[in-house]
Formats: C-alpha cells, structure tokens, sequence
C-alpha cells in the first residue's frame, strides 16, 4: 500500500505547516460518489440548501424590521403607553409602514416555521409524532399569516 | 461528559441552545400577538382593553425578557451568518460570542430606563 509516503501518518496537525509541496503533493482523492454523465438526476431537488439560505437572509432583514419596531413600540414617543387603537390607525395610514408590517409578518412567520420544523425534526423521533406536530405547525403558520395580511388590508379607521 | 452524545458543552453548543430557545419563544409570541392585533377589526375598545394589559408592570418585565430574547437570537444569528459566510469565521467565532453578548448586555442595560420605567412609576408613584 504505502509507497511513496515519507511520514508515519498523512494526517497532519490541524494548524500548522502542511505536510505536503509542491515537491512531495497530497495525493489525489477521487470522491467517492462524483457525478458523471451516466449519473442519474437527483429527485430530490434542493429544499433544503434553499430552506437554509432562506433562514440566512430573512434573518438579515428581520434585523432592521424587528429591532426598528420594537424601537418603536417600546421606546419611542412614551414606550408601550402610547399604544391603542388611535395609534395603529395613524401608523397604517401610511403605505410605508404597511409595507413594513406585512414584510415583517410574512418574513418572521416563514423564517419561525422554519425553524420550528428543523427543531421538530431534531426531537420527534416517531414518524407519527413529527407528522402530527408538523401538521399543527402549518395550519397555525399558515392561519396566522392570512390572519395578519388580512388584518393589515381590511384596516377601518372608522370601524366606529 | 455523559457518553453516546454528541453535545459537546462550552459556548458553541451553549449559544446554538440559547438560539433554539429564544427563536421558539419569540414564535410563541408571534402568534398570540398577531392575535391581539387583529383585535382592531373587532372594534377600538376591544383593542385597547387587550392592550391595556401590555402596559402593566408584572407584562413589562414579559416585555423585557422579550427584549432580551431578541437581541439575543437577532445579534447571535449574524454571528452564525459569519460563521458560515466569512471565511474566518469558523476560527473567531468565540471572540464573535463574547462580542455579541457584551453587546447584548449593554443594549439591555440601555433598555432598562424606555421598557420599565413606566412600570417604575406606576409602581413607585412619580
Ligand atoms: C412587546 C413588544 C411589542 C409591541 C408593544 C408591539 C406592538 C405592535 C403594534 C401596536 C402593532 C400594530 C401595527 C403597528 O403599529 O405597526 C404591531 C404589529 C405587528 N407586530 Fe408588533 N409589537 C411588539 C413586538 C413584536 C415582535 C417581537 C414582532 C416580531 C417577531 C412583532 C411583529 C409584528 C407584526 C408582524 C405586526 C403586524 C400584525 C398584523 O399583520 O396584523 N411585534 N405590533
Ligand atoms: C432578528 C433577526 C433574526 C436573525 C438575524 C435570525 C437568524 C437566525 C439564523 C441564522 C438561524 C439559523 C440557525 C442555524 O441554522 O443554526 C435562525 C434560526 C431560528 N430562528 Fe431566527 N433570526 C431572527 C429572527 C427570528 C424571529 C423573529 C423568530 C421567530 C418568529 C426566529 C425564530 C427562529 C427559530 C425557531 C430558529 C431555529 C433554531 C434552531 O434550529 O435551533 N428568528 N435564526
């Protein structure tokens, strides 16, 4: 087997000088599974890389989104007091902060379902359980955005 | 450590639980507070007397520890974002940690006067 290995162990520290040059090259590994030609198109697409950049970018946005609400709500202008419905109403009279509170409702509850499934799956051990608790997920996620969209388009300011 | 685990203790796995824990709590909250909101299409006063409850002194300290949990899972996610992204990231992501939880400890120091102070004076007088 061992031919032109000068070392014990091709294993080298983790930080350090590398064992390898240019002169004396690491040797080349084939992997194990590469994708050739005759290799057939995977089936099961790329949920989720895409459920994992998702988690990364919604949760860039909600940074701005969130926090700026909650500077809003909480600590601008007399904090939580100020709060009522005299208040919403002057809020989403504007498009701006419409715009802003449906990104957020929309942004928040995908990027939360998310992470609620990845937890299910990490706990729920039977097939039955994590189908169940799953589908409780959805029916709430799902519920509460449409919920929280409708409110935020069907608002009357003179409901009275 | 316990064996067959493969949690491996000190700040990586401590950070990844306390991400996991304030994630699903916020989400918690969410939903009741999507909730409360919709309360406008109902009429002003049931609005307002949900909201009423928000302003009172044992749910602004909810409201803090809600702070806390966002700033927290907010600050801590870029830090994850890092890790994955930049490619010393894997390497300072323990100086990354304390960063972010020295500045979670001065934000929430910074929050103490806006969130409770009203729950200060109604308590205290003023
Ligand atoms: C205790 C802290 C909070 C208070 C007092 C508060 C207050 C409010 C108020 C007054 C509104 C009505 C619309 C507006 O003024 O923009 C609202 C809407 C909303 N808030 Fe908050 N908020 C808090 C925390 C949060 C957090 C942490 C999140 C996200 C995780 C959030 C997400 C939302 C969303 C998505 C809406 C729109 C709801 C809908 O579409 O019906 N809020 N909030
Ligand atoms: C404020 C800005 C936010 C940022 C920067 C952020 C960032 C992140 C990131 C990067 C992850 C992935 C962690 C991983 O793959 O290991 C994550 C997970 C998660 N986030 Fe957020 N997030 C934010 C807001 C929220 C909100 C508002 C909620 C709730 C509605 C939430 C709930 C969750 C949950 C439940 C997980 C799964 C935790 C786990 O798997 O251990 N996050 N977050």
């Amino acid at each position: 087997m061992s031919t032109t290995e000068t070392n014990a162990s091709g294993v080298g520290p983790v930080e350090g000088a590398s064992l390898y040059s240019v002169d004396n090259p690491a040797p080349v590994i084939e992997p194990p599974r590469k994708r050739t030609k005759k290799t057939p198109k995977s089936t099961r697409g790329n949920f989720e890389l895409a459920a994992w950049l998702f988690m990364r970018l919604s949760g860039v946005v909600l940074v701005v989104l969130v926090i700026g609400h909650l500077l809003i709500q909480l600590v601008l202008d007399g904090g939580v007091s100020k709060i009522g419905f005299a208040f919403v109403a002057g809020r989403w009279a504007s498009p701006f902060w419409q715009v802003w509170d449906l990104l957020m409702l929309w942004l928040a509850m995908l990027h939360g379902a998310n992470g609620l499934r990845t937890v299910i799956n990490d706990y729920a051990e039977r097939p039955n359980t994590r189908l169940w608790l799953k589908g409780l997920l959805y029916t709430a996620t799902v519920f509460t955005i449409l919920l929280g969209t409708l409110v935020i388009f069907t608002f009357d300011p003179n409901i009275r | 450590m316990p064996a067959g685990t493969l949690y491996r203790g000190r700040e990586g796995m401590w950070s990844w639980v306390a991400h996991r824990v304030t994630g699903v709590l916020i989400f918690f909250f969410l939903f009741v507070h999507v909730l409360d909101t919709a309360l406008v299409r109902v009429s002003p006063e049931a609005y307002d007397t949900v909201v009423a409850t928000y302003k009172t002194p044992i749910v602004a300290l909810l409201e803090y520890g809600l702070v806390a949990a966002i700033l927290f899972h907010a600050l801590n996610g870029l830090r994850v974002i890092a890790v994955d992204f930049w490619v010393k990231g894997a390497r300072y992501q323990k100086q990354m940690l304390w960063t972010v939880v020295a500045l979670w400890a001065v934000l929430m120091l910074g929050a103490i006067y806006p969130v409770l102070g009203h729950a200060a004076r109604e308590l205290f007088g003023s």
